[in-house]
């Protein structure tokens, strides 16, 4: 215990006394959490439309209006040419073109029917088909206008269908960020664990220290808990900074209980610096270990669910995530935070992070070498 | 000399691969004397002193070390040695008294043990002022001799230093021989790797390792005698070019 003491008392001296680490441990992170918030969002505001209005009626004026008067669309510009709108399409000007023909009124008074063509860049896929309900949603409601205007209200309500009615749980305002930020947080909380324990034990070997530690009669477990409770410490820190700020900041809903959180990011934590420590006993020196750490950061956060939903990713992929910690927490937070699950609601996940710390903590222990 | 043995080595054998780095050492070293281990860059002196220490395993030999069984008794053999190594072991960032407190600490000693031998070891080698200075600022054979201090903090039966004075200036190295002295006259066996060989004639008994081999161990009056040369510089070239 004595042991252990001295190790965490030393690490902390030099984790402090290092001036260009501690503005990476309490400042960046929180920078980028302000940053990767606002910027990395799936909605959908200011898509740009060209409009090709070749039959100049009262209908397709009225139809256009409905489109300039939506928060989503940007009216960039009415043409004839549809030729300039395709041009305007490949060098990105326009997101969406959308053709009137002409006799478009026409065709509608006549034969009660008539058809636009809409053109979308489906470079995205997800951003061209959120594009495109909205355009039909507009079209949709532009419908009913009319069929009011025609035939009255009594006639549009005679019109059979089966009508749906959405209500939106957990998220009711479909707020981006009340999504991003909980998943984002857990994710600069890992990069900064990760990395600082995935980096410290080999710039050890770096300095030729190790080797004085290893004549000693230390214990191998003794240095790896040594190493571990100062990052598991900050690590905690960071995290109640976090949601703090997330809270001030982006008013994000605390639903559940906050201490669940806590709970299950105390494991998570020594799973994230098990993984950091035994990168740290293979690698030789801390440009190795920084590769190492980066690979296996890209691969987790690529698909631990943060931009992507797990549950859509092919059957070989959901099980490769089964060894992703930050899928646990991402999927954890969220639910405790939006939903308000309590610990029956997340107890497999409990488990399995649990046996996933016990797992890297042993390998890493079993690792590291006194001998050389 | 009480001629008590402290370190048995019995056909010492390394290899890496196909590279014999150790083939066959036999020697003894006795309590309280100061055992030179001599060689070319590359004899192969640091591995053997890594074995010595438990920081390496030996390919075969039968190796004790205070006693203990250098295969099956590593973690006694590390609760009874101090080590220095060629790389440079303080903690740069950390103030001279946070190293001595670190190194005290896990090897085991009471906070009143720690108190009291760090304010003798800094008044000792005139560093109390300096106390709580970081170990960057210090310079290099400021650095040694504290470094030398740390690893004899836990009063160990034997030292390993390995060439522990490189890169110091005569003067520096001549007070850090005085340390040596001090600790052997305390009982403290001091087993040290150098090529110096004007710090070789400073030693009780000398070995000397060409090519992984011990080519020859005596003390350092005899081994002049034996290569007919006024200086260990001359014995050591005819052995090395032979």
């Amino acid at each position: 215990m004595r042991t252990i003491k001295f190790i965490i008392q030393k690490e902390f001296k030099q984790i402090f006394r290092n001036k260009s680490m501690l503005p990476i441990i309490f400042v960046v992170p929180f920078v980028q959490l302000i940053i990767l918030v606002h910027a990395a969002t799936f909605e959908m505001k200011n898509i740009d439309m060209y409009v090709v209005d070749n039959d100049m009626s009262s209908t397709s004026r009225q139809l256009i209006s409905k489109f300039g008067g939506s928060p989503f669309f940007r009216l960039k510009k009415t043409t004839f040419s549809i030729k300039e709108a395709e041009a305007a399409l490949l060098s990105d000007e326009a997101d969406v073109v959308m053709v009137i023909n002409s006799g478009m009124e026409k065709s509608l008074v006549r034969e009660n029917k008539a058809s636009v063509q809409l053109l979308v860049n489906a470079i995205n896929g997800t951003v061209a088909g959120i594009s495109n309900y909205y355009v039909m949603s507009i079209l949709a409601s532009y419908n009913k206008d009319l069929i009011t205007k025609w035939y009255g209200v009594a006639q549009s309500s005679q019109i059979k269908q089966i009508n749906i009615n959405y209500s939106f749980w957990y998220n009711p305002e479909l707020n981006y960020k009340t999504y991003m930020v909980p998943g984002i947080l857990v994710l600069l909380v890992t990069i900064i664990s990760l990395f600082l324990s995935g980096m410290n034990l080999v710039r050890e070997k770096e300095i030729g220290t190790i080797e004085q530690i290893n004549v000693t009669p230390i214990h191998k477990y003794q240095f790896i808990i040594g190493k571990l409770v100062p990052f598991w410490i900050i690590a905690m820190l960071e995290l109640a900074l976090g949601l703090t700020l997330g809270k001030l900041l982006f008013n994000i809903p605390i639903v559940g209980n906050i201490f669940l959180v806590f709970a299950f990011a105390s494991v998570y934590l020594l799973a994230v610096l098990g993984i950091g420590l035994f990168i740290s006993t293979i690698a030789h020196n801390q440009l190795q270990s920084m590769f190492f750490s980066f690979f296996f950061m890209l691969v987790f956060i690529l698909m631990s669910g943060l931009f992507t939903s797990v549950e859509s990713m092919p059957d070989w992929a959901q099980m490769l995530d089964r060894i992703n910690p930050i899928y646990y927490f991402i999927r954890v937070m969220r639910m405790i935070l939006l939903k308000g699950s309590t610990f029956k609601n997340i107890v497999s996940e409990f488990i399995s992070i649990s046996i996933y710390a016990i797992v890297v903590l042993s390998l890493a222990v079993w690792r590291y070498r006194k001998t050389v | 000399m009480e001629n008590q043995v402290v370190i048995t080595s019995k056909n010492m054998i390394k290899k890496f691969g196909d590279f014999v780095a150790n083939d066959h050492l036999n020697f003894e070293v006795y309590k309280g004397e100061i055992f030179g281990f001599l060689g070319a860059n590359g004899a192969g002196k640091t591995t053997a002193m890594k074995i010595l220490c438990g920081l390496l395993t030996p390919t075969s030999g039968e190796i004790f070390v205070g006693g203990f069984n250098v295969y099956t008794e590593t973690e006694k053999i590390k609760r009874s040695i101090g080590y220095m190594s060629q790389k440079f072991s303080l903690y740069e960032d950390l103030t001279v008294f946070e190293n001595i407190r670190f190194y005290s600490g896990i090897y085991g000693l009471s906070d009143a043990d720690i108190k009291m031998k760090s304010n003798n070891l800094m008044d000792k080698l005139g560093l109390s002022a300096q106390r709580n200075s970081l170990i960057s600022s210090l310079p290099l054979g400021w650095k040694q001799k504290l470094a030398f201090s740390i690893a004899i903090i836990h009063d160990p039966q034997i030292v390993f230093l390995d060439e522990p004075t490189g890169g110091v200036d005569p003067i520096t190295r001549r007070q850090f021989w005085d340390l040596i002295y001090d600790a052997a006259h305390n009982g403290i066996t001091v087993f040290v790797t150098t090529h110096y060989m004007d710090e070789a004639e400073y030693c009780d008994r000398i070995s000397i390792m060409v090519d992984g081999r011990i080519e020859a161990l005596d003390t350092p009056f005899n081994l002049m005698k034996t290569y007919n040369s006024e200086n260990m510089d001359g014995v050591f070239l005819k052995l090395a070019r032979a």
